[in-house]
């Protein structure tokens, strides 16, 4: 694997079409897309070891659309994304993990999911105890160990 | 370099080497104890901070050949469906382990006997069952005692809520009249011998930054250190020595600057996990010893087991625990023992996984097509997402001696020293047994009422459970340790980790191997006098 230290312009400007692709921005939901600056990015802040599979998997995609993938029409955009995410293997899946881990942690899109903006710890969560008589079966059910003996 | 000789030498700190060396610590002989990565700090844990899910894919994966950490060697598992999974720490996998707590089972000592398969184990459950309580205390086990199907035990602290997840399954179990019990597990549910109790952070797999899950790091070390054992960190062992009598004489290592040392023993323990120790025995190679170390039967390396995990979940209308939550919370032993009716012998254990984070799942669902690109992305997102519910069935691997570990002949560890490598596939009755458990875990969806239903067959990186590969035994020429853990070959020499299990029954491990541990430590206590004999 090549020793790819950061993408090109050309791969964050397919990455930014691509992500839009995956996630596009909803009014209904109130969210932006995956293409919007502040995830884009978080993205190429944090790619680090997955630099070098995503550059592959974005050169796959420029070798599979043969120009700029916003310059492709809708029709050939979509049909390149399913050529790229039937076949394209490790890369493809790390670039679009890359794309959803960075998506669903923007405050915007958790807000909208309806969860807390913070780490687990140290706050945790707190978790109901549940009816514990749903048990009563299972124990009047009973049963015996298999034992050699 | 030469070190100052120790009576007990131990390499690895994890599940089994913490426990050996707690349990010797009284006998006041002087125990070292060599570990091949550190001590962990739970402030850099993944819980702590907000991009806590996406580590789990890089530096905190599961997977020591994705993680890389200076202190993993890598493996080779291309000839494996089952990709090996591990941790390497003072602490060893246990930092990093979902803490399901089940025990074997006292039929899964007899194999040979009940079903006609396998071997027997030498040894009986009702011989590890002293040091089965005893380890339950000394990690903190919480559950509920009085379990119909499952061995008795007696946790020190009551069960983790059922949450939300819990009466969903329970209530779909109810109506199949399956067996369900909420699952043991070492998460502390109050205030434990310093340990505060579990406040749920959910992402407990990837190390507990509340200190809540028991892992040896806060366990047994700091009574086995207070006790006087000593542990030296970032110490990689490359091969046992042994002198003119066929004895171990010590380790070569290399210390945490890399350079080479040699460190003279009495006895010397191995406790690397059933990749590991056959891995340290095979290049363990000398003129007396050929073919690896305490490996005359051959069987160094032999009879990997794994439990092939066969994994189907799917997404119900209510909420779940999602992330909110340890990981698993129930189990069942309705399929456990043998029915030749099914179509194979022996059984499965079955866990309960309570949910998933957001970026699990979008990624996860987005791998299994259930989560589409484009403007339906949002609605689908939303449907799934805090509303799975899992069902893993943790299958009886039986011993087969082609599937086992050998040394890699390019490979090499960042010490130069040669990778293991791992050939291994899952067998016909292994096979009917995952469809089996596939088919009742839908069944068990089901009644849930769950949909979008999709299969991990097997849970691909779920080698978690590393079993067989120096099996115990009476007969040397079957075994590569007797009994009570000693080498056949080597008289100084004894192995406590999952390697020396015969059979591999169908529940997570850890426990058995902690027990065993002990018992083999307390063997060697009553045999002080005359343990070489």
């Amino acid at each position: 694997m090549s020793d790819v230290k950061q993408l090109t312009a050309a791969q964050r400007a397919d990455l930014r079409t691509v992500a839009a692709m995956i996630v596009p921005e909803s009014a209904e939901y109130r969210v932006p897309g995956a293409d919007d600056p502040a995830i884009q990015a978080d993205m190429l802040a944090t790619l680090g070891r997955d630099t070098a599979l995503a550059a592959q998997a974005l050169d796959h995609l420029a070798q599979l659309a043969g120009k700029p993938l916003a310059e492709l029409d809708e029709a050939r955009r979509d049909a390149v994304a399913q050529e790229f995410r039937k076949h394209g293997g490790a890369a493809a899946a790390t670039l679009v993990r890359v794309v959803l881990q960075c998506y669903y942690r923007d405050d915007r899109v958790l807000r909208s999911l309806g969860l807390e903006l913070r780490a687990p710890f140290p706050k945790g969560h707190v978790l109901p105890e549940g009816d514990w008589s749903l048990l009563d079966p299972v124990r009047e059910r009973g049963g015996t160990l298999r034992r050699a003996t | 370099m030469k070190n100052d000789p120790v009576d007990v030498l131990i390499i690895g700190a994890g599940a089994s080497g913490a426990a050996v060396a707690w349990s010797l610590a009284d006998t006041k002989m002087h125990i070292l104890c060599l570990d091949q990565g550190g001590w962990m700090n739970p402030a850099e844990y993944p819980s702590t901070g907000r991009d806590w899910e996406a580590k789990f894919y890089g530096e905190w994966s599961s997977s020591p050949n994705v993680r890389k950490r200076p202190e993993d060697y890598p493996i080779n598992d291309d000839n494996s469906p089952i990709k090996v999974v591990n941790f390497n720490a003072v602490g060893g996998s246990t930092v990093m382990y979902t803490a399901h707590w089940p025990r074997l089972h006292p039929s899964d000592f007899k194999v040979k006997t009940l079903d006609g398969v396998a071997d027997d184990w030498p040894i009986d459950y009702d011989a590890l069952t002293p040091f089965f309580e005893e380890n339950d205390r000394m990690m903190g086990v919480s559950g509920l005692s009085g379990d119909p199907l499952s061995p008795l035990s007696h946790p020190p602290m009551p069960p983790q809520p059922l949450g939300l997840s819990g009466p969903l399954l329970g209530k779909a179990l109810n109506k199949l009249g399956w067996h369900w019990w909420p699952s043991d597990t070492t998460v502390a549910t109050m205030d434990y011998e310093g340990r505060a109790r579990c406040i749920n952070l959910g992402h407990c797999t990837p190390a507990c930054a509340q200190g809540a899950k028991a892992s040896t790091d806060i366990t047994y070390w700091p009574h086995a250190i207070r006790a006087g054992v000593e542990l030296k960190t970032h110490c990689r062992v490359r091969e046992i020595l042994t002198n003119e009598h066929g004895m171990a004489s010590g380790v070569v290592y290399y210390d945490k600057d890399g350079v080479e040392q040699f460190q003279p023993a009495e006895v010397v323990i191995i406790a690397c996990n059933g990749v590991g120790t056959p891995r340290l025995l095979l290049n363990s190679v000398s003129g007396k010893f050929p073919n690896g170390l305490a490996n005359s039967s051959g069987l160094v390396g032999k009879n990997l087991m794994f439990h092939p995990y066969a994994q189907i979940y799917g997404f119900v209308k209510e909420p779940t625990d999602s992330n909110r939550a340890p990981p698993t919370c129930l189990w069942s032993k309705e399929f456990y023992d043998t029915d030749l009716s099914r179509g194979f012998v022996r059984g499965y254990g079955i866990q309960f996984g309570r949910g998933a984070g957001p970026v699990f799942e979008a990624v996860a669902s987005e791998q299994k097509g259930i989560l589409p690109w484009g403007k339906d992305h949002h609605r689908v997102f939303r449907r799934l997402n805090g509303h799975r519910l899992a069902v893993s069935a943790i299958c009886e691997d039986l011993p087969e001696e082609h599937n086992r570990v050998t040394l890699d002949p390019v490979l090499k560890d960042s010490h130069g020293i040669p990778a293991p490598k791992i050939d291994y596939t899952i067998s016909a009755n292994s096979r009917k047994m995952m469809d089996h458990a596939l088919a009742r875990g839908r069944e068990v969806l089901d009644a849930a009422g769950a949909t979008d239903i999709c299969i991990n067959d097997p849970i691909p990186w779920g080698g978690w459970h590393l079993l067989g590969t120096a099996r115990m035994g009476t007969d040397p020429s079957r075994s590569v340790v007797n009994e009570w853990g000693r080498s056949h070959d080597v008289k100084n020499l004894f192995i406590v980790d999952g390697s020396i299990f015969v059979t591999s029954g169908g529940v997570n491990p850890t426990s058995t191997i902690q027990a065993l541990a002990l018992y083999i430590a307390d063997q060697m206590k009553q045999r002080l006098a005359n343990l070489f004999d």
